[in-house]
């Protein structure tokens, strides 16, 4: 079966002020596959990730060249709404970060402020157990979120985001924060997820994008510190067999 | 080397300790010059003694109803027996309110001489000297100059019958329409600074002016309620656009008037508090909120402001405590020194706490400097109320962010 794009980035710019962060992305991202930025520090993985869903507007003084053409539009027009756009294209932190409420209004929050009008208690059972946390948390529904363990707190982010049913999940290194047990976990869920949504991670950690990812593109910074994209392509033959001399180089663990 | 840097920290350290009980040495001088002041020994004497009213036993407390009646006719003029009769018969009156009725009128005790706490523990032979030699006819008593009485008597030139219930009433009234003004547009005008205005060159004027701001003297606020509250808006501050009827002298000089001059004062102090309170809300909640689609304003009401209420609060109450000792201002508005009557809208004249015990303390009377170490201790209560409030708060927002 020929995989299906559903997000092509052409051209893509992001300036922060007078500094260019990000040079020329062109890329296709694949729908229902996981595709995995990486690179080292400071390459503009994490900047291209929040242009997708335009997170990058609340930061001040950036500036977006280039077009995201996601369900036939460009999401950088002027009548495409951000926040609606957000909706579609939801999000996960590098930090977990659920909202200081009990675990079932996290979940619902996003519902109700999206106009959802179905059975909420439904959508906590159906988002849980998606995000793999129903088993581990179906008795303290209304206790306080924060008092989950750190790695229980992302899949709670990530049952949040999927409550709101986008197309797209970003996750910016979304096991970064946690120990390798919790890692495991949220790489397994990853897995079962990418069957209904679409999945980009940015993550540090070769072995993960290696383990997990359906698609990787490596990015590097150029001497003006800004980033570019070096090399995309399927997992296993990037891994495998690079195209680039600079891509081998850090998937070897020569540098970065 | 290292020996010199101890003897350095070593150093530094008793310097702190000294500062520190140096301010703490001025405060104990502080509460105890007031507490020496509110209570102590006085003499009073008076015009009738209640053996020479009341033949048949010793305590006026044992009369019955018919006996005080008898007593009050016996002596006081009948004009004003029927005065007392008319604001209510005494058929209807209780006989407590009969009894006071013969302490004030007819017993009538006055205060001859007061003593402070101290001289009253350790000078007690002298006072003892001192009643026999110069008031023979004299009583003495341990008097407690704050005293429930105290608290619900209105204003009188008699330093033992006066109140603050007036100035308290006055300035819990100030102090709401303070509160109703400046919160809600404290709080509103933090938000759009914090999360709507562009750092441009106006909003850092705006922001710059509002630092300043909280700065001002008060006595300056004071003039801008005299020129704008007092005199351009007296039409409204003075009630006469609301109310043909209100008769009042007030001119504009009214709680109202008073109570947004104050509104005014601690509006910037607020800003400044709940502009801090929404930097602290930490970025990764506002944008969870934002990743799950959500607009700003639903992410300032469900996020923003409930996270940095209790810090709101507590700035707020802090900005309320600092308005209700607030003297300058008031005087500049026109906070009348004697008011007898307790305000009964926000158009009446009005006194306040601090002004009330800085018209105590400038009267040539010894008894009244007492009065107005009660009336201290009174306004200090209610300073420390609102302050351990602000930090039981903060303590519950710190617990809140632990989980």
């Amino acid at each position: 079966m020929e995989d299906k794009n559903i997000l092509n980035l052409k051209d893509l710019n992001v300036y922060y002020g007078d500094f260019r962060a990000v040079k020329d992305i062109n890329l296709d991202i694949q729908k229902n596959k996981i595709t995995a930025f990486i690179g080292p520090s400071g390459c503009g993985k994490s900047t291209v990730l929040r242009s997708i869903n335009r997170m990058n507007d609340l930061v001040e003084g950036t500036r977006t060249e280039g077009e995201i053409i996601f369900q036939n539009r460009n999401i950088y027009n002027p009548e495409v709404d951000a926040v609606s756009l957000r909706k579609q294209i939801g999000m996960v932190f590098q930090k977990p970060n659920p909202f200081p409420k009990s675990i079932s209004d996290n979940i619902t929050w996003g519902a109700k402020i999206n106009g959802y009008k179905g059975d909420m208690e439904e959508l906590v059972e159906e988002s849980l157990k998606e995000a793999a946390l129903w088993d581990e948390v179906k008795d303290k529904l209304h206790e306080n979120a924060l008092r989950l363990s750190g790695g229980q707190e992302q899949r709670l982010c990530i049952a949040r985001a999927i409550a709101v049913k986008p197309e797209i999940i970003l996750m910016d290194e979304p096991a970064s924060a946690l120990d390798p047990i919790a890692t495991l976990k949220i790489e397994d869920l990853m897995k079962t997820l990418c069957m209904d949504f679409t999945i980009i991670i940015v993550t540090h950690n070769m072995q993960q994008a290696s383990r997990i990812s359906d698609y990787t593109a490596f990015m590097m910074t150029d001497d003006k510190r800004s980033g570019h994209l070096v090399e995309c392509g399927k997992t296993s033959e990037l891994f495998i067999r690079p195209k680039n001399k600079q891509t081998e180089d850090y998937i070897s663990g020569r540098f970065g | 080397m290292d020996a010199i840097r101890q003897r350095k920290s070593w150093i530094s350290k008793i310097v702190f300790q000294v500062a520190t009980i140096i301010g703490i040495f001025a405060l104990l001088i502080l509460m105890f010059s007031i507490f020496n002041e509110a209570f102590g020994y006085v003499i009073f004497v008076n015009e009738k003694s209640p053996q020479e009213i009341y033949n048949s036993g010793n305590n006026l407390g044992e009369a019955t109803k018919e006996e005080l009646i008898s007593i009050l006719e016996d002596n006081i003029s009948r004009g004003l027996m029927r005065r007392f009769n008319f604001e209510q018969s005494f058929s209807e009156r209780s006989s407590e309110n009969i009894l006071e009725l013969v302490m004030t009128e007819v017993v009538n005790p006055q205060i001859v001489k007061a003593w402070s706490l101290t001289s009253s523990l350790f000078g007690k032979k002298k006072i003892i000297e001192t009643l026999k030699n110069d008031y023979p006819k004299g009583n003495l008593e341990f008097r407690s100059w704050l005293s429930l009485n105290f608290l619900l008597s209105p204003q009188s030139s008699i330093p033992e019958k006066t109140g603050i219930f007036t100035a308290l009433t006055g300035s819990l009234m100030l102090l709401l329409i303070a509160i109703i003004l400046a919160f809600p547009l404290g709080v509103a005008t933090a938000i759009y600074l914090e999360e709507y205005a562009k750092p441009n060159k106006l909003n850092n004027l705006i922001q710059i002016n509002i630092y300043n701001l909280a700065g001002i003297p008060s006595i300056i606020y004071g003039m801008l309620g005299l020129a704008v509250f007092v005199r351009f808006l007296e039409p409204i501050t003075s009630g006469k656009i609301f109310s043909q009827t209100i008769n009042s002298t007030a001119n504009g000089r009214t709680i109202l008037s008073a109570g947004l001059t104050l509104g005014i004062l601690i509006l910037p102090i607020i800003i400044i508090n709940a502009q801090e309170a929404i930097r602290g809300v930490p970025k990764s909640l506002k944008f969870s909120s934002f990743g799950l689609g959500a607009t700003k304003w639903q992410t300032i009401w469900h996020h923003i402001l409930p996270y940095s209420m209790d810090r709101i609060l507590t700035g707020s109450i802090l900005a309320v405590s600092r308005a209700l000792g607030e003297t300058a201002p008031l005087i500049v508005v026109g906070a009348s020194t004697f008011v007898a009557q307790k305000p009964d809208s926000v158009f009446s004249k009005f006194t306040a706490l601090p002004i009330q015990i800085y018209q105590w303390t400038a009267r040539p009377q010894p008894e009244f400097r007492k009065v107005a170490a009660a009336a201290i201790i009174v306004l200090l209560v209610l300073l420390l109320t609102l302050n351990a409030g602000a930090v039981l708060l903060r303590n519950h927002h710190n617990m809140k962010k632990k989980g």
